[in-house]
Formats: C-alpha cells, structure tokens, sequence
C-alpha cells in the first residue's frame, strides 16, 4: 500500500520508473519487484538492535565491522568535524564509498543533503544499501525533501517529532532516526526527540476518530499514517536513535527510550580508542537492560569524544532545526 | 515435546520482534536467547534475518556459538531466515574470512547471492508442505542455495539460469531454513509448518 499525502515533495523531481518490475541478474523471470515498501521496510527491520558506525575511511569501516557493527555510514567528515570546518557539506566522494563498499561485507549507508534528489541518484547508482536524507549535511532545498518513492534504495530520515517523523514516512522514508544534536557529543537532544516522539505516539492512542483527524491536521501528517500509527502504538517503520551518542550507556540510555537501535557518529572515531569503544557500544545496545553488563563494557574505554554544551551553540550551530 | 512448545528466537541482532509476533499468533510459547543459559530454556529456535556477519560474531563472542551447536547435534528443530538460513549452512561462500556457522545442513549457501538491496525483491515461491498458493517471499540482501547432500530435501525454488531454479527453502530433519523472510509478510503458513515440525506432527 502506498501512502497518500505526497505534499511537500519536490515538483520537478522525476517521478518513479513505472513499474518497478525488472530481472535480476539471477532470475530470467521478470516478476521480480524490487523496491517495493515491504522489501524497504523489510530491510530496515533487519537492522534492528544493531549498531550503525559513521566512518570516513575504508580501514575505519574494517574497525566498525570487526567490532560488530551491523552496517556503516560512509561520509566525508563526522559531524564533530563539520562543525568544526564549517563550509558546505555534501554527498562523498564516489571513490570514498566505492572504497568502503569494497572494504566490508555489511551493509553501507551513505548521507544527502535534504532534498537533493541528485545525491541520491549518484548514491543509488553506486549501490549503497541505505541513503540518509541528512540535516547534517548543508540542505540543498528549503522547500521539499527528496520523494523518496521514487527510488528503489530505501531512506532513512531524521526526525525532532512525531509529525516531522510521519511526513517522512509520507515522503517514503523507511526509517525514523531522532536528529538529535548531531558531532556534540551531548545526547540531551536525542533523548528530547524520542520522548517527543513517543509521547506523542502515546496520545494517538487515547484518542477517537474525530480526534485523530484533528491530530492529523496539528502534527501536519496524513490521517491514513496518523491512524496507522495510533492503531499499531508504534510507528509504521523502524525507529533508531542519532545525534550525540558517545558512550556505551547513552546507547543503552536510548534503547530504553524506545529507539530500535542506535546510530553513532562522531562518539567512536573521535574517541580514544574507538575499536574498544565501538564493541562496547555494540554490547551495551542489545544488553540495554542489563546495568551489570553496560557497567563492564564502560570500564577503561579511554577518552570519549570531548562534548559541546548545548547552550554554547546558536541557532544557526544547531542541525535538527534543518528539515520541517 | 510438549503440546505448547517454547520457540525461542535468537536475540543477537535483526527482526527479533516479528518473529515472535507470528509464533504468538501459533500459540508457541516465545522467548529471547541472548545467551546459553537463555538456550536451554527453549524447545526450539528460530534464527531471524539480519547481517549473517555481525550475527556470527556476536554469537562467537558471546559463548553462544558452541552451545547453538550442541544443541542442534542434539536434535533441537531451528528454523533460519535469510542470516538464519547462512548460520544453518554447513558451509558459506562469499562471507567472510573468519565467518563461522552453526552448521547442521548439509549445504552449501552463497551470501548476498542476489545482490545488494537495490535488487532486493519480492516475488510468489511455491514452497512444499504449505498447500498450492504462493508464498509471496521478501528477499533482501538473499542468500541462495548452491549445492544440498543427499538428506536434504528442497522445499521451495525461485526461476535460475536453468530450468532447475535457484534453491530458496529446504530441511533436513528438524531444521529448516528459507532465503526470505516470511515474518515480514502476515502469511503464518511457513510458521505453523515449523511449529508443526516441533511438535512432531511433520
């Protein structure tokens, strides 16, 4: 089923190769359907309670996928360094994902600046596994993210809230990431985007049906996703955790915020020895619940990234208020 | 075996969660195996998708390989989706070099052998023991079977490069494995053919 409610989608943006039927190189039938929603979503729930590792280079992504990782996130620079660089921040160098994709097995994710569509094209062309329509990266569009129906890669988006969350699913996105406050190292915004986004799923399902339309029309969604979501407690795509984990128990802490899984940027690479710290991470994920094991896996990690105090940003420091 | 058998499903890593919605749905007792001790609590197993790689790690690390083995010379049903169907396998190309399996299918499966996601796909699969209809099967990042020895019976076939298909689904005794994964699509009858296999019934 595909979702209704395709406001907000870019214009000129070419519509979706109708239809989405092709052979694969293994098959010589031609009734094979690839980037279908479910085998979107479908792979999106594999990547549930596992972790995934920004780097920057193919021997980071050895390190991430030695240490557990469940897929890595190829970019030019962490956040840490964007913000420390300033400048534009755009989709990597080809050869840089080439060179990842080469160098691990696991799933490889890659980051586009919201709403350009061409970033996107390139990346699918490359066959990375996953896009990341980033507020990390410097928007290319302030009027319209990327239709991601129009892919046969699936996205992940980054949300602040429950409405936010759902335009993306409305747009095709087929992860929810909380923005969280992305190369700070301070985990304060993500746990506020999750319990927003929670909570908020939460009052869906108190509420009746004249009420889930007004619902829809203050979180600026869909009612068909606005009621799925009220109906399922939970949203109709995965939900992990970004922006600003730098320790095996903000990872933990966020798991048991209700994210699926966790993604971390900067916390491991600017780290002191970011292979301990990765596998740590990795533990302490999928033993969320556990204080015995995350305590174990926090011993002697060496030095976290150093972290920004929130207050010390301004406004236009701040990602998560990139994307509506 | 009991009449309400305990599946437990393999907690490592990947869709854990529906997995154990379908076995709710069969009225199995469920559980989540996160290490050997959660093992011996359990009938039977499930191996969900996920990344074949991270999950073998993950259970070597955590002192889960070994016992998974045991457990399967012993005789307990396992039932592998997609990463489960590569950890099922007694021997994997294409993975990689220190990747170890639970083994116990005479098999051999090739990893990511449709591809990346972008061919990931979906597509009916007549599957033996389930009835006639199609199975519509979710493949993403698949595996395929290469060679099977002579205990293994194939269940199930996708259109190949010769008129004998691609091998997607097979059992040998108390385990079997597909490359896809029915617990993404709300149709039970691969479920209830395990759970039935579990209970002795098939």
């Amino acid at each position: 089923m595909q979702v209704s409610g395709e406001q907000g989608l870019a214009p000129n943006q070419p519509k979706k190769r109708e239809p989405t039927t092709v052979a694969t190189n293994a098959t010589n039938t031609s009734d094979n359907a690839v980037g279908t929603q479910r085998v979107k979503r479908g792979m999106a729930e594999q990547l549930k309670n596992g972790v995934i590792m920004d780097v920057v280079t193919p021997e980071q992504a050895k390190i991430a996928e030695d240490a557990g990782a469940v897929a890595v996130m190829a970019l030019e620079r962490v956040p840490a360094d964007i913000r420390k660089d300033g400048g534009v921040a755009r989709m990597s160098d080809p050869d840089m994902i080439d060179g990842i994709v080469e160098a691990v097995s696991i799933p490889v994710m890659a980051k586009v600046r919201i709403g350009h569509f061409v970033e996107a094209q390139v990346l699918e062309s490359l066959g990375v596994d996953f896009i990341d329509e980033s507020e990390v990266l410097t928007p290319a569009d302030e009027a319209y993210h990327i239709d991601k129906w129009a892919f046969t890669v699936p996205f992940v988006c980054g949300a602040t809230n429950l409405g936010e969350a759902l335009r993306r699913i409305a747009e095709g996105a087929a992860m929810i990431r909380s923005k969280g406050e992305a190369g700070t190292g301070n985990v304060v915004e993500a746990t506020r985007h999750m319990r927003s986004i929670n909570g908020e799923i939460k009052r869906l399902g108190t509420l009746d049906e004249p009420e889930l339309f007004g619902a829809a029309k203050e979180l600026r969604a869909p009612y068909e996703i606005v009621k799925e979501v009220a109906q399922l407690g939970k949203l109709p795509v995965p939900l992990f955790s970004a922006g600003g984990v730098a320790t095996p128990a903000d990872a933990a802490l966020m798991r048991q915020l209700g994210a699926q899984s966790v993604f971390v940027g900067s916390g491991i690479f600017k780290s002191g020895d970011p292979a301990k710290r990765a596998d740590a991470i990795v533990q302490a994920t999928l033993h969320y619940e556990d204080p015995a094991v995350i305590a174990r896996v926090s011993r002697g990690l060496g030095e976290a990234m150093v972290g920004i105090n929130l207050d010390d940003l301004s406004d236009s420091q701040r990602y998560a208020g990139r994307g509506w | 075996m009991t009449a309400r058998p305990t599946i437990g499903v393999l907690a490592l890593q990947g869709d854990v969660a529906e997995h154990v919605h379908v076995l709710e749905g069969l009225g199995t007792g469920t559980a989540k195996v996160l290490s050997a001790d959660h093992l011996d609590t359990v009938d039977a197993l499930v191996i969900p998708g996920g990344e074949s790689t991270t999950m073998s790690k993950l259970a070597v690390r955590y002192g889960l390989m070994d016992a998974l083995r045991k457990r399967v010379v012993d005789g307990m049903p396992v039932y592998g989706t997609c990463a489960g169907m590569i950890m099922l396998a007694d021997r994997v190309l294409g993975g990689t070099a220190d990747q170890e399996t639970v083994g116990g299918i005479d098999m051999t499966v090739r990893r990511n052998a449709f591809g990346r996601q972008t061919e990931s796909f979906e597509t009916g699969v007549r599957i033996d023991g389930i009835g006639q209809d199609p199975f519509d099967a979710v493949f993403i990042r698949a595996p395929w079977v290469e060679a099977v020895g002579p205990q293994v019976s194939v269940l199930g076939r996708v259109p190949g490069p010769d008129e004998a298909g691609r091998i997607v689904a097979v059992r040998q005794g108390g385990l079997m494995a597909t490359s896809f994964h029915p617990e993404l699509t709300g149709d039970a009858r691969i479920h209830r053919l395990f759970v039935d296999i579990v209970k002795g019934h098939a």
